[in-house]
């Protein structure tokens, strides 16, 4: 396959993941502000500080008003990671790379491209934001569906499928976090409703709730982080989306799992490895923050080191053949 | 909805006699139009433009600065052609193109229809089309333009003319392959009674053509579909072709030459390249030969082509004949190579470079269509009747200062087909873009692309200047009825 061909791939997938994952969060943070008082805490800070993106946010928006949050996070092209923003990258992605992918694929990501563009959105998304969230997410699923039912399991399909795994642990780690940054009013409130609540929220950012009951009955800290973290079935969780990343990274080059031809394999299998021996009472002993900071950082690092050694071939970045023709 | 007023006017339509009685070979589906109400037929036309936007379907227009794609407009109404006609145009094509290729064959290499002073040396040589770098060279199979589009138009008495040869890299088959899915979807009881020729066939045509120019004669060669890449106004076709045959669409950054062998960067390494259906203009291919800054292209693909290591298609140098000065000879070309009588005509064509014809143009320039010699997509093209007198006087000067660079024919009544409008059924111009595969056998679609200009009374029917296209049905060898 060609090395610019796999990367569109890649980062296509990547978008279409991150734009699911951006709106699932906008849904289940308007369920907790209507769940909590209003003056109980600014609920929507917590929310752009795990995008990662709170810098231009509050340089543009000042306020984080749900108004200011829906706006930034859906549909401001300023911000890289809004889900207009992953949607009109993973349709270019798609676009160069037509040829591989099935019809199909292309016109559901063709529809979700002309739908978040289209000058009624905005307004369909203000008249009811859980409805347009949950059409996003059922119409970005579409696309995994058509991926998976659609594509013959080579090259291409694993490159789609690895890009998909490793933004969704990134995700899963972020969303993870999102309990550090809601400070609870008092301490006394540890494991009254309003906490639970919270935990809730996490757990339902990761579409993990139901799953999460049929394990553990209660809430409780620990429980839920090594759900998210360290469960083996749970298709979201950090370790199962280490373990298909680095099948399908080993189904590409051809190496048997538990070793290791190149730099990416040889990190993704490290840590799957360090996470899958971890102690979540040390974690949490240690602090489940820095914990959760190191692991994002390494996975940045194994995004590099792909990015290093399967698409290095690249002499020209798309954005200056765009201004060539400009 | 009926068409008991539509006017032909006094042009040529293509589905009604001058009478008002639809044609013979048309009759049959003129009536099952008119049992649909107006309404419907708008929902139809509305569900077909939905249909090909959510294909993405699309072409970008260069200088568009939101980068938004447009789709091209499409209108239900086919253009019908029987079976008769069309083996008396596909004919005339052949002949065409066979002609065309052995004269850029001669030129090449012993110029005998110079040196006969058929055509005169300094025309030739003046074609930003010729390559002096080609000389000598004869691509695999000996064929140099493999895919063709010559642009057919029809005058006040039906009579067919070419008005183009495009032997470069001619565009729009891939609007009549989705075309006429939309058009199965929409009419699709027409299909079942009328006999119309499919056209699906054309990617296994081309993938058949370009594996039999592969220099190597392996059972399965590397082809590839060369893009200049996602902005390119032609995208669209360069991924549906490529997705159709099967095979890797890639940018110039994608290939490399070593050792004189063009190789294509994969994961997995190097892999050697036999056969790149090119889609990148001539002077963008390789910056070692031709435009130098170039970062389209593929530095030493133009030696590696010479020295018979890949085959490119079309193959460089081509454009010699894809010049509108030399479409002025191609009849006697075919004269000359076929010693037959041509089939199809030329529009009468005045060079500027003669003294008598130049000055004729400009004293008839409001009777006459100057176009540059080198330009496609209409762009430069004056409409003498249409133009104002500042355009008209600019154009003159223009003509004086590079004679060269124009040609002028005189302005033709294109034949019309109706569209459905606002105001219900009207007649507008049409040309028809014919596509010609050159490989073992010299094979043409059934049909091609019919564009039309959308604008009431408009005569440009490119799509760059607002066009739009119909379905073409030919209809099957037993006169199109079933028995």
């Amino acid at each position: 396959m060609l090395s610019r061909v796999a990367e569109s791939l890649f980062w296509m997938a990547r978008y279409i993941e991150r734009a699911e994952n951006v709106s699932r969060f906008i849904a289940v943070n308007m369920h907790l502000t209507l769940d909590l008082a209003s003056d109980a805490i600014q609920q929507w800070d917590p929310l752009i500080a795990t995008t990662g993106d709170q810098t231009i946010f509050y340089h543009k928006y000042g306020k984080s008003t749900q108004d200011n949050a829906i706006q930034f996070l859906i549909f401001d092209e300023d911000n890289a990671n809004s889900i207009k923003s992953c949607l009109i990258k993973a349709r270019e992605n798609a676009r160069g790379v037509r040829d591989v992918l099935t019809t199909e694929i292309w016109e559901q990501i063709n529809h979700l491209y002309l739908s978040i563009t289209s000058e009624t959105a905005p307004l369909e998304a203000a008249q009811n934001v859980f409805q347009y969230c949950k059409k996003l997410r059922l119409e970005t699923q579409l696309v995994k569906g058509l991926v998976d039912n659609t594509i013959s399991r080579t090259e291409a399909w694993h490159y789609l499928y690895l890009g998909r795994m490793l933004e969704r642990a990134e995700k899963t780690v972020r969303i993870l976090d999102v309990k550090y940054y809601i400070l609870l009013p008092k301490v006394e409130h540890v494991g009254t409703p309003i906490d639970n609540i919270q935990w809730a929220a996490v757990l339902m950012s990761a579409s993990a709730l139901d799953m999460y009951h049929r394990q553990y009955r209660r809430f409780l800290p620990s429980s839920v982080a090594h759900f998210l973290l360290f469960n083996r079935d749970f298709p979201r969780s950090v370790l199962y989306c280490l373990t298909k990343s680095e099948s399908s990274l080993c189904a590409i080059s051809n190496t048997p799992i538990g070793t290791y031809s190149n730099e990416a394999e040889r990190q993704l299998g490290r840590l799957r490895a360090q996470l899958e021996y971890a102690d979540i009472n040390d974690i949490i002993q240690n602090g489940l923050h820095e914990f959760i900071r190191d692991l994002i950082s390494n996975l940045n690092e194994i995004g590099n080191t792909i990015q290093d050694h399967f698409f290095s071939s690249q002499s020209l970045p798309t954005s200056s053949l765009k201004e060539i023709y400009a | 909805m009926t068409f008991g007023y539509y006017q032909t006017e006094y042009f040529f339509d293509e589905l009604f006699e001058r009478t008002g009685e639809p044609r013979p070979h048309t009759a049959s589906f003129i009536e099952s139009l008119e049992g649909i109400s107006y309404p419907d037929l708008q929902a139809i036309q509305r569900a077909a433009e939905a249909s090909l936007y959510k294909l993405g379907i699309t072409f970008n227009v260069y200088g568009n600065k939101d980068g938004r794609e447009k789709i091209f407009p499409f209108d239900i109404i086919p253009r019908i052609i029987d079976a008769t006609e069309w083996n008396y145009l596909e004919y005339g094509l052949k002949q065409r193109i066979k002609a065309l290729n052995l004269f850029i064959d001669d030129i090449y290499h012993n110029q005998h229809i110079i040196k006969d002073k058929k055509i005169p040396r300094e025309i030739v040589e003046t074609c930003p089309g010729y390559y002096p770098q080609c000389a000598n060279h004869r691509p695999a199979k000996g064929i140099w333009s493999h895919i063709s589009g010559m642009d057919l138009v029809r005058d006040k008495d039906g009579t067919y003319y070419v008005l183009e040869d495009n032997l470069r890299c001619p565009s729009g088959v891939s609007y009549v392959l989705e075309n006429r899915q939309v058009m199965k979807q929409t009419f699709p009881g027409a299909f079942k009674d009328l006999t119309v020729r499919p056209v699906e066939e054309y990617p296994q045509w081309l993938y058949d053509m370009l594996a039999w120019v592969s220099p190597e004669q392996s059972h399965n060669p590397t082809i590839v579909l060369l893009t200049p890449g996602m902005y390119n106004s032609a995208y669209f076709e360069h991924a549906y072709l490529a997705q159709k045959m099967g095979i890797p669409l890639v940018e110039g950054r994608d290939l490399m030459v070593t050792e004189d062998k063009v190789f294509m960067k994969t994961t997995s390494g190097l892999k050697r390249v036999d056969v790149i259906y090119r889609r990148v203009d001539e002077n963008y291919l390789d910056p070692l030969v031709f435009k130098k800054d170039s970062v389209l292209g593929i530095p030493g693909i133009i030696r590696a082509f010479q020295k018979g290591n890949v085959s490119l298609v079309n193959a460089p140098g081509t454009g010699v004949a894809d010049d509108k000065a030399i479409y002025h000879f191609v009849e006697t070309m075919i004269r000359y190579y076929l010693n037959e009588e041509p089939v199809l005509a030329n529009v009468p064509t005045y060079l500027c470079t003669n003294e008598t014809e130049r000055k004729h143009v400009i004293q008839n320039i409001d009777q006459m269509v100057v176009k540059p010699t080198n330009e496609s997509g209409g762009y430069g093209v004056i409409i003498g009747p249409s133009a104002s007198p500042e355009e008209k006087a600019s154009c003159i000067t223009a003509i004086q200062n590079n004679p060269r660079n124009y040609i002028a024919q005189p302005v033709i009544s294109l034949s019309r087909v109706p569209v459905l409008s606002e105001k219900g059924y009207h007649g507008r111009h049409v040309d028809l873009r014919p596509y010609i595969l050159y490989g073992e056998d010299i094979r043409v679609l059934p049909g091609g692309l019919t564009r039309v200009a959308l604008k009431e009374g408009s005569l440009i029917v490119n799509s760059s200047q607002g066009g739009g296209s119909k379905d073409t049905w030919v209809l099957a060898d037993n006169g199109g009825y079933h028995a």
